[in-house]
């Protein structure tokens, strides 16, 4: 009859064999360290939110969130997000109907300007959002949405 | 009272008319505003980078580099190459485009088998290599207008045939090349299809690719263009560098006389 | 290991803009391959730029960031000659850095 010691060896065995083969959960594959895997795994601005420790987000002009109108094609969306705000301390990107809403965290020293761009995959028409995490603990957003012609996840 | 009513109409104006408004963007306004913000950092600009190391990398069994390569205009000389393409070379007696001048040149420098890299697979082994050796040679050609040569009297034939290429119907559906590209004005959805029996423009058509692809991130050369095309007609593709293909090259280029390059390009 | 990153560090005014072009597949992982396997998720996790060897900049990236990656940031103070490097992490734990001078 097997042991629990038995069993609990077998299965990380097992577990090393799937690790191995790429088929453990996402969350034990993620492998840079301090890499927040809930927040890219939350599906919505108040979950991503949530994982990220901060307050619920509330709307301002002072954030800005640049993006087409019309992507031709949702493998390649260019997506800017700013802030003219001081103390800015993180700038979010998220694609709410994305299977995981949030693409980016960006990190704002005081040696860079609190503006990002960079290129995104949308898998549909969404609307698209900057978000400014403040030093303060104040969260303000912009959102703008996006037309996808074509899906950008592939499958 | 009035006032109040007043302001309010003009706030309900004011709510509604950016979605009036955004009607009214045309969707082509859309996409040429959506392709500008992707022109700078062309992830092409990759793809240059990596054919610019191959081609002064010593490779393949005569461990040797492509600098001695001749494109057309001597050896070694890439500048302006890429905008007299194709064209007749004495050394193979006959006229080539820029990727089946790779093969030659990769057969005859390097030692590495022009017939295997034109059976593999378009994006792996060679044919990566070949992609990015394109990206890297058009780019030094970038804005400069296309002037083939048609002195030779294969280059001519080529042209006729290209022509007759262009415009031969066949396949299930009775397609030729001239069924999207015969004419202005034609567009596949939110795709402009470009008259390719005359020249289009600047950096339109021939004058566009290679190209990076956003809906792959691949980099496609005009070989690979075509092969795309033909599996949309439902032909069976006539193989790389081909003299159809190098034909057709010859036909659309041609056409194209005085039109700036903007390859390596960027496209849906 | 990975093919080079393009950066490109311009002065305008008193910042440097960098724009960086990174070679990653950044694969999602929810595509299949012709057999209908899963193609496992494969993406550039983290990023991070020093100028002069000092950070400026950290990101974390998902995998809904586009194939072949495009950043954008501006570094304040920088001068012509300064030196700005990126590095990046991926999930498999894969590295690159690159380095280009501000012009």
């Amino acid at each position: 009859m097997p042991t629990r010691r038995h069993a609990l060896s077998a299965s990380a065995k097992l577990a090393l064999l799937l690790l191995g083969a790429g088929i453990l959960p996402a969350a034990a594959q993620a492998q840079a360290a301090g890499f927040n895997q809930a927040a890219f795994d939350a599906k919505s601005l108040a979950e991503v939110m949530k994982a990220l420790g901060a307050g619920a987000p509330a709307a301002s002009g002072d954030v800005t969130v640049s993006a087409p109108d019309i992507a031709e094609n949702g493998a390649v969306v260019p997506v800017g997000a700013s802030s003219s705000l001081p103390g800015v301390k993180r700038l979010l990107v998220l694609v709410e109907k994305n299977p995981s809403a949030l693409s980016a965290i960006f990190d704002v020293s005081e040696m860079v300007d609190a503006n990002f761009s960079t290129r995104v995959k949308m898998g549909q028409s969404s609307d698209v959002y900057a978000v400014a995490m403040m030093n303060d603990g104040r969260v303000l957003y912009a959102k703008k949405e996006v037309k996808v012609t074509l899906g950008g996840c592939g499958g | 009272m009035t006032r109040i009513l007043w302001a309010g109409a003009a706030a309900a104006i004011a709510a509604s008319s950016p979605a009036v408004w955004a009607q009214q963007k045309s969707s082509a306004e859309g996409i040429a505003e959506y392709r500008a913000m992707l022109a700078d950092g062309n992830p092409a600009e990759l793809f240059e980078a990596k054919g610019e190391a191959l081609w002064k990398t010593r490779r393949g069994p005569k461990n040797a580099t492509l600098e001695a390569c001749d494109l057309g205009k001597g050896p070694g000389v890439v500048k302006g190459a890429f905008v007299e393409l194709p064209r007749y070379f004495a050394d193979t007696g006959r006229v080539q485009d820029l990727e089946s001048r790779l093969l030659t040149c990769g057969e005859t420098l390097q030692g590495i088998s022009a017939a295997e890299t034109a059976a593999t697979p378009f994006g792996r082994g060679e044919q990566a290599n070949i992609e990015a050796l394109v990206a890297y040679i058009s780019a030094a050609s970038g804005g400069m207008k296309f002037n083939l040569p048609q002195g030779n009297p294969e280059e001519r034939k080529m042209f006729e045939l290209g022509k007759r290429a262009f415009f031969y119907r066949a396949g299930s559906h009775g397609f030729a090349c001239a069924s999207c590209h015969g004419e202005a004005g034609k567009r596949i959805r939110l795709q402009d299809l470009p008259d390719l029996t005359k020249n289009p423009g600047n950096g339109i058509g021939f004058a566009a690719w290679p190209a990076y692809r956003v809906s792959s991130g691949e980099l496609w050369g005009m070989q690979r263009r075509l092969n795309d095309c033909y599996r949309q007609q439902r032909f069976p593709y006539p193989g790389f560098g081909s003299d159809v293909t190098i034909a057709l090259a010859v036909y659309m280029g041609v056409n194209a006389k005085g039109a700036e390059s903007i390859a390596p390009s960027i496209k849906r | 290991m990975a093919d080079p990153m393009r950066i490109r560090a311009q002065m305008s005014g008193d910042k440097a803009t960098v724009r960086v072009l990174m070679a990653h597949e950044m694969e999602t992982g929810q595509r299949k391959d012709a057999a209908g396997k899963v193609i496992p998720a494969w993406y550039i996790q983290q990023v991070q730029a020093k100028l002069n060897g000092k950070d400026v900049l950290s990101a974390q990236w998902g995998p809904a960031v586009a194939k072949n990656p495009f950043l954008q940031f501006m570094i304040k103070g920088a001068k012509a000659g300064d030196k700005v490097s990126v590095s990046w992490v991926d999930n498999r734990g894969d590295t690159r850095t690159d380095e280009a001078v501000v012009s």
